[in-house]
């Protein structure tokens, strides 16, 4: 529990520091504006949400940030953008949240972020994967959490180089985060292991792939590795049919955000050996860190965390540091404060960038398997998101000005 | 490519065509008979499919037991559908037109809710024994013998219907009331006994297929709306109320998409529309389809629309002076709540025009409402245009493509009119969101906020005030017109109309296009109020928001538009803020509006008001 007593101890630092705004402002919570997708992505975002009401619990169990507690107002934006526009409204200028939180849809981030810019108010996304968020749509005063999907590409391809794989097709849903997927991926790998081929591509609709002429399409080239970036109820029809029609018999498969249990455990018995996956490997973890928040969360659900958990938990972490390290909730200290700040997450500690507002947690790379009848992730390591990113030159020519 | 991947291809795509199949024929089925648009037909699938998980894990795993819980699932769904029809639709098959699609979108929200919360958010998956994972080898590829089995369903369904609707009593009775329902009950046939049947088969059929889904993926919250339009097209293709047709355009369905994806991978997200849209501009009622009889108490119904009694002024005016001098007493949030809702109420009066006194349905309405908040969006980032003249593009660009695309739609009617708004919508839609470099595909077109001098959020709503108020009025105005009335008789009887010289193309490709600019507008009013634009202004969400909002209020005068757009906004934004279960509350409120006021509320608060006045 050393993350309680350092957060205890900052803020009464903080009290010292500061009497006299802790006398003004000590018996009103810092307010976070939350908005995500909880009825149209339920299997992601509920598992969040109890990440996250789990990580306020802890915080001011543990006496809060600069002598105040916090306090999440959450909002579900319906899958829709203009929603979640009204409802960010609602939260700044209504509810007076200190900052906004959240979103899953990477266009919903976006527009978030956009309308942090347009109101200066600090926006830390949580989840969403578009490189946009935080490089050419990038601005002030927008963070986020994950590893992006440049991040996600970057942290397979020394597994994927390994295969020594000539020949490959992928499989990824046709909207930005699969073109992303696929195209660093294309990229990345083909600097590692220069003479790679790309023979085929399949891109079925989000939610509606028709999996079994998408599995025989994908191997009638006969490829020798294949990447797939499906997910979801897509991913669970892909497995089988692939399963049943030998698609991934012989051939090394490289597989984004597989390894995550809100993904990997609908495969069950189906679950394929050795594929290369970035996920969490909620069974297999012992370290202090992540036992802890399991145990904890186990404790109050009364089931095992998934990934969405994580970054529930996490996002609070890293908000709660970003304000105690600029000693403010002033939205313009804020947006510069939280750059360099490091904090503790379940799977790791990780930092923010001042470079592009990303942060460096990172997320775990190993093979899926089946163990005992169950679904899980073998020979996994944690990957720091710190060395699954571009050169700062690089980063800052993507980034507007 | 060699013989055995195109003979592997086309047995997938056969089996793909019978899971296909297997929904539409319900659906077919049900709308043939008792013109409902079942919209609530995917979540009679997906509650096959919950329930089929439900019964399949606690039964051995053999093919028999297999069998029966799939059977099972089907008889659980039909008495779900029974349920469904005894308790609400069959209370408002007198309503007009398109109404009970209105009830069933409300059962598709309740159904959603009470999915997650008696199954739980994660997908569920069956495991697979070993028959369902075994394979036939043919010419060195392998083909699941799941697909195989699935490939003869198909055709053993159709059969079995077939034999069902020629061979029994209550068959030809089916066939009877699909060809002219009144004929059949004024020869004394019980039609609620009829109707009831039929939809417990419809909903048996759905049922099934869900069922059937499972072994190759699994039970989820999404596969409702997933194959819901899927099912539509096919039936629509196929021609509504045919149930070969419906195999035919299953068969078509399958086929192209199995070797559609191989030459085009990108081609998913639009290609069973492309499909649609040939096949209507080609064949206006559908590969089997005929021309559907009118029913025949549709005209008792009409009356003269005549402009609105002074005591509605009055109220209008008020209405209107409280909007003025909204922003001096609200707070920022409840301003945004109103400026969305004067945005639907223009979105809502545009479809008001084409569906009310033009009688054409649409489902795709929000291809007008996108193609003005992109061209707006285009002219501030491309063009770097003012907000004004970027206001004005919208309106224009909408109503340049509704003129082009016009002239195929106003051929049609009914709810083939609808589907091909739909497939152009959807088109629409596919083209914005595959753009990226020029779109941003699905993350958008961002920052696009208003300019200097409207950027207050109060000088915006008084603008968007101005202009959607005047919109309003201005089609009001049209509406009562030489060219509203001319128009509602191409409506009411295009034999009389054409032959008092009036051009019924003509006048319907009008009110298209004028319908096109107001939603235009809207949209552009939604990009500088939303600072972004998405593909998903264009979806069918969208379009279907459109239509509640239309058939809430009621189709009879403008009133019923504004009063439904003010109504539906208001409620949807207000569950939203205070509730995780708004998909339940929403879709209650919407089937107990439906029952409360089956004329809309507009309407029937008219009706109600002319009772105590005219007796």
């Amino acid at each position: 529990m050393t993350l309680h007593r350092r957060t205890l101890l900052a803020s009464s630092a903080a009290a010292l520091a500061a009497p006299a705004i802790v006398r003004a402002q000590g018996d009103v919570p810092i307010r976070i504006g939350e908005i995500n997708s909880y009825t149209a992505v339920p299997a992601f975002t509920l598992p969040y949400r109890s990440g996250w009401q789990l990580a306020v619990e802890h915080v001011n169990a543990a006496g809060g940030v600069l002598g105040r507690k916090i306090e999440v107002v959450s909002r579900d934006d319906a899958g829709r953008p203009p929603d979640a526009i009204r409802l960010a409204g609602e939260l700044v200028n209504d509810q007076r949240v200190d900052l906004l939180a959240g979103t899953f849809l990477s266009n919903i981030g976006l527009a978030i972020g956009d309308f942090a810019l347009q109101n200066k108010k600090l926006f830390v996304g949580g989840e969403p994967l578009t490189d946009a968020l935080v490089w050419d749509k990038g601005n002030r005063y927008t963070y986020r959490l994950r590893p992006s999907t440049y991040m996600q590409a970057a942290m397979l391809v020394d597994d994927a180089a390994k295969l020594q794989a000539k020949r490959w097709v992928t499989v990824a849903p046709n909207y930005e985060y699969g073109q992303s997927a696929v195209k660093w991926f294309k990229l990345l790998l083909a600097q590692k292991q220069p003479g790679v081929e790309f023979v085929a591509e399949q891109w079925p609709a989000l939610g509606k792939i028709d999996a079994g002429a998408t599995v025989a399409a994908l191997a009638e080239p006969k490829p020798d590795a294949i990447l797939n970036v499906t997910f979801g109820a897509d991913l669970t029809n892909f497995v089988r049919q692939g399963n049943t029609r030998g698609l991934f018999e012989g051939r090394g498969v490289v597989s984004i955000l597989t390894g995550e249990p809100e993904y990997l455990d609908p495969l069950g018995d189906e679950t394929p050996d050795g594929w290369i996956v970035t996920g969490y490997p909620v069974a297999g973890v012992t370290d202090p860190a992540n036992k802890a928040f399991i145990d904890a969360y186990k404790a109050k659900f009364n089931e095992l965390p998934k990934m969405g958990s994580v970054v529930g938990y996490a996002l609070i972490n890293s908000i709660v540091a970003g304000i105690k390290q600029t000693g403010s909730v002033a939205t313009e200290k804020m947006a510069d404060g939280f750059g360099g700040t490091s904090f503790a997450t379940p799977i790791g500690t990780a930092s923010w960038r001042a470079l592009d507002h990303q942060s460096t947690l990172g997320t775990y790379v190993g093979k899926t398997a089946l163990k005992d009848g169950k679904p899980t992730m073998v020979d996994w390591r944690y990957v720091d998101g710190a060395s699954a990113l571009p050169p700062d030159a690089e980063v800052k020519k993507m980034r507007p000005a | 490519m060699n013989t055995g991947f195109l003979l592997v291809q086309f047995l997938t795509g056969l089996a793909s065509a019978s899971s296909l199949f297997l929904v539409a024929a319900g659906l077919t089925v049900i709308f043939g008979v008792t013109r409902v648009v079942n919209f609530a037909h995917g979540s009679l699938y997906m509650l096959g499919a919950y329930l089929g998980w439900t019964i399949l894990r606690a039964l051995p795993r053999d093919p028999a037991w297999f069998a029966c819980g799939v059977v099972l699932a089907g008889l659980a769904t039909a008495a779900i559908g029974v349920l469904i029809e005894r308790t609400l639709l069959r209370r408002i098959y007198k309503a007009p037109e398109l109404l009970q699609l209105l009830a069933t979108f409300g059962v598709v929200l309740v159904v959603q809710d009470l999915v997650l919360k008696l199954w739980g958010p994660d997908d569920l998956t069956l495991s697979r024994p070993p028959w369902l994972r075994s394979f036939v080898a043919i010419a060195g590829e392998r083909i699941p013998s799941f697909d195989i089995v699935m490939i003869g369903i198909g055709p053993l369904v159709l059969l079995a219907l077939w034999l069902l609707f020629t061979r029994t009593r209550w068959g030809t009775m089916v066939r009877a009331a699909t060809q002219d329902r009144e004929m059949v009950a004024a020869l004394g046939v019980d039609q609620r006994l009829l109707f009831t049947t039929v939809f417990a088969l419809g909903a048996g059929l759905a049922g099934i297929g869900g069922a059937l889904a499972l072994p190759d993926g699994s039970a989820n919250g999404q596969m409702d709306l997933s194959v819901i339009t899927d099912a539509f097209v096919v039936v629509v293709v196929g021609g509504l109320g045919s149930l070969p047709g419906a195999y035919l355009a299953s068969l078509l369905i399958g086929l192209l998409q199995a070797f559609g994806i191989v030459l085009l991978p990108k081609i998913t997200l639009v290609l069973v529309f492309v499909v649609m849209a040939v096949v209507l501009v080609l064949r206006p009622n559908g590969l089997l389809g005929r021309k559907l009889a009118a029913p025949r108490n549709e005209a008792a119904t009409l009356t003269l629309i005549r402009p609105a009694v002074p005591a509605l002024r009055w109220l209008g005016l008020a209405a209107l002076l409280l909007a003025v001098l909204a922003p001096l007493v609200v707070g920022p949030f409840l301003l945004s709540v109103l400026t969305e809702m004067l945005i639907a109420m223009l979105f809502a009066a545009s479809l008001h025009v084409m569906m009310g006194p033009g009688g054409m349905a649409s489902f795709g309405h929000a291809a007008w409402f996108g193609l003005g908040a992109y061209g707006a969006a285009f002219a501030v980032k491309a063009l770097a245009l003012p907000m004004p003249a970027a206001l004005a593009v919208a309106p224009v660009g909408a109503a340049v493509a509704a003129l082009l695309f016009g002239g195929f739609v106003v051929r049609l009617s009914g709810v083939y009119l609808a589907m091909l708004t739909l497939a152009f919508a959807q088109i629409v839609w596919a083209v914005m969101f595959q753009s990226v470099s020029l779109t941003g595909g699905d993350n958008g077109v961002l920052g696009i906020w208003p300019d200097g001098w409207a950027s207050d959020p109060r000088v915006f709503y008084w603008l968007t005030l101005a202009i959607c108020v005047a919109g309003v009025m201005l089609l009001r105005r049209a509406l009562y017109a030489p060219f509203g009335y001319a128009l509602r008789a191409t409506r009411d009887s295009p034999l009389r109309a054409e032959a008092i010289g009036l051009n019924a193309g003509g006048l319907r490709l009008a009110a298209l296009v004028l319908a096109g600019a107001a939603a235009g507008l809207a949209g552009g009013l939604t990009a500088f109020s939303k600072g972004s634009v998405f593909p998903t202004y264009i979806s069918i969400g969208r379009s279907v928001d459109a239509l509640l909002m239309v058939l809430l209020g009621g189709m009879q005068s403008m009133a019923g538009p504004v009063v439904g757009a003010l109504a539906y906004t208001g409620l949807f934004d207000v569950l939203l803020l205070v509730t995780d279960l708004w998909r339940l509350v929403l879709g209650l409120a919407i089937i107990a509006l439906v029952l409360l006021f089956p004329q809309g509320i507009a309407g029937t608060t008219y009706v109600l008001w002319l009772r105590g006045r005219e007796a």
